[in-house]
């Protein structure tokens, strides 16, 4: 296991390595001036802005503006970013603490959705609830979350009032923030749960008929006990790896939620970005990224060996 | 391709035609039989295809929504050209899904946009899956090195940050891609439609790439296979015909779902403004225009939403059914 992971680590430094090379390459070869917006303002200066590209080493060969980047981005600096004039770095942090908030609390509600749901399904296979759980599994994964969003909002917010839908950074108290909150969360959650629940269902039916748990009935105990204790206690194992990994996905639907309700998190803060052409701030949010991918890939291969004991890494 | 798999009945019964000459020239009632016994793998699969009701009804959905945006848009009385005289109509009979704020019908832009949003759909995914296959293919049938190579190439593409290399990708060559069209084909849109397949596909192959591989890796070792090779088949009639047949199914179903995920990714990124310009109504970019009224319109978000949601659905209906119909283990 230890020797595992080690390779495993490398293995990742290099990948994470060849994906900024990717995505600045992407950035760098890209047509256009990333000061095009600022060249155009009448009321800069051509020596200005000639100083400020000098600074901050646009026309510097590639390699050399990646290197920089690299050595850079090792020592906790993040770069200016063109638009916010600030650093990046804080700009960016400052920006996480909501995307956190609501993409951890959607992914707490998809999982205490599709947890019950999953294994009540597979227990009650093809019952009238099984197939009402299945039908709106279908629905959360053919519905955009865009789409969700909207029909929320026409619902909550203009035909019932009951919801505000345009997020309020200045809102304080639990009560209110829910309210503003609830809505984009639900969104993350639905999209998530309608897959999960299929895999919980699926992966619960595969053990269900398994000899170990009709002993466990033969043995005599609750049919609770059976279910909890020994079922599900198997089939989640594959759950939660699929747990881990969907993580960045949740993280990445909510570019599009915070669209909708104008939040003003990392995910918004990607969309202007890469509007603007922001090379740091689209750098900065892509590799993190490109970062929380790898490290929930690993922490799912370290999870399902240490869940499972019949997994042994070589 | 299908050669490999169809078994059908080439000779006679053993025993010969029933009543042949008899009433009915032609078909025996043996033989009548015999083909009910013997279907083909696709016949079969259509078979079951249709007792999957919700597959069928997806099926037919989305025939009737191809036919209308490719062929209903040449009957349908207006185009999606701006007309100030009739902006935000509410659904009537006369526009049946109301106007825009510039006054375009919205179900005309509806259908308009539906030919390339299906197209994307349909492109991508046949791009994206086609890739998979041939990487996966090489890398499972290879092994070794190139399997290495390969499967490390595919693990990095994995890694990738999806979204945000989506974005960056539309945002930053579209105006390049539209410039070059325009130069070669004279219509600019062209450009930002290969871009736009190609950048979802690119990002979508990894998936049916592991699946192939693990298949080949798995039948290679078959004795079908060494049948073949002992008879002196190529390495490319192995693959291609020998191996490559027993994937398909399963491929189809990949390349079905692919259909969908292509859909949606394509929607959210007109909703994010970063598709297609606004002259080209695409489903995502009516929702993206219609972000701002939709308080006030319902129906301008409502229609566009709905539409993307039904073809999508269908289109994971219709998988789920190939999904029971391919595997021949399921038999209703």
């Amino acid at each position: 296991m230890g020797r595992y992971l080690i390779r495993r680590l490398i293995v990742s430094l290099f990948t994470l390595v060849a994906i900024s090379v990717v995505i600045f390459a992407i950035l760098a070869m890209a047509p256009g001036d990333p000061l095009s917006g600022f060249a155009a303002n009448p009321n800069v200066p051509a020596e200005l802005r000639q100083r400020m590209r000098e600074q901050m080493g646009i026309d510097d060969p590639v390699p050399v503006q990646y290197g920089r980047w690299a050595s850079q981005y090792l020592q906790g600096n993040w770069g200016v970013s063109y638009t916010t004039r600030s650093s990046t770095r804080d700009y960016v942090l400052g920006r996480l603490p909501v995307t956190l908030k609501i993409v951890g609390g959607a992914y707490l509600i998809s999982l205490l959705i599709a947890l019950p749901v999953g294994i009540i399904s597979a227990i009650k296979q093809y019952s009238i609830f099984d197939q009402v759980a299945t039908t709106f599994a279908f629905f959360g994964f053919s519905l955009p979350t865009f789409f969700t969003g909207i029909l929320f909002i026409l619902l909550f917010s203009v035909k019932l009032q009951w919801l505000p839908f345009i997020y309020d950074d200045t809102v304080t108290g639990f009560i209110p923030n829910m309210k503003q909150m609830i809505m984009p969360m639900m969104v993350l959650a639905l999209a998530g749960a309608g897959s999960l629940t299929r895999f919980v269902r699926a992966s619960m039916l595969e053990v269900i008929n398994q000899d170990y748990v009709r002993t466990a009935r033969a043995k005599g105990l609750r049919e609770n006990a059976v279910i909890i204790g020994h079922a599900a206690r198997n089939a989640l194992i594959p759950v939660v790896t699929i747990i881990a990994i969907e993580v960045p996905a949740v993280v990445g639907g909510a570019v599009v939620t915070e669209q909708i309700f104008r939040i003003p998190g990392i995910g918004s803060a990607l969309v202007q970005g890469v509007n603007e052409k922001d090379v740091p701030v689209v750098m900065a949010i892509s590799f993190g990224y490109a970062i929380l991918v790898v490290v929930f890939n690993i922490l799912a291969d370290v999870l399902y060996a240490t869940l499972d004991p019949r997994i042994k890494f070589s | 391709m299908s050669q490999a798999y169809d078994v059908t009945l080439i000779e006679e019964p053993i025993g010969g035609p029933l009543l042949d000459g008899g009433a009915s020239p032609g078909v025996s009632l043996r033989d009548a039989q015999a083909a009910r016994q013997y279907r083909s793998l696709w016949g079969n699969a259509w078979q079951q295809f249709r007792l999957h009701h919700l597959a069928m009804i997806g099926l037919i959905f989305l025939v009737i929504l191809t036919l209308a945006c490719y062929i209903g848009t040449l009957i349908y009385p207006r185009g999606i050209n701006p007309d100030m005289m009739t902006t935000f109509i509410s659904p009537t009979a006369k526009y049946p899904f109301g106007t825009d704020p510039i006054g375009r019908d919205l179900l005309a832009s509806i259908l308009w946009g539906g030919r390339i949003s299906l197209a994307v759909g349909f492109l991508a995914a046949f791009v994206a899956i086609s890739a998979g296959t041939l990487i996966g293919a090489t890398a499972g049938f290879m092994g070794g090195k190139a399997d290495g190579f390969l499967m490390r190439f595919t693990d990095l593409f994995i890694c990738l940050p999806q979204l945000p290399l989506l974005l960056l990708i539309s945002f930053l060559y579209r105006d390049e891609m539209f410039a070059w069209a325009d130069k070669k084909f004279g219509n600019g849109n062209i450009g930002v439609f290969i871009l736009i397949v190609f950048v979802i596909a690119i990002l979508n192959w990894m998936s049916t790439a592991r699946l192939v591989r693990a298949e080949f890796m798995r039948l290679k070792e078959k004795e079908f296979v060494e049948a073949a090779k002992s008879i002196g088949a190529k390495q490319i009639t192995l693959m291609m015909r020998h191996i490559l047949p027993n994937v398909v199914s399963q491929v189809i179903v990949a390349a079905t779902l692919a259909v969908g995920a292509a859909i949606i990714t394509e929607s959210t990124l007109s909703f994010l403004g970063l598709g297609f310009p606004s002259d080209i109504p695409t489903w995502g970019r009516l929702l993206f225009e219609a972000k701002d009224y939709f308080q006030f319109y319902p129906y301008m978000a409502l229609f566009p939403g709905m539409v993307i949601f039904l073809t999508v659905l269908s289109i994971n209906y219709m998988g789920d059914g190939l999904r029971d119909a391919l595997d021949p283990r399921k038999t209703r």
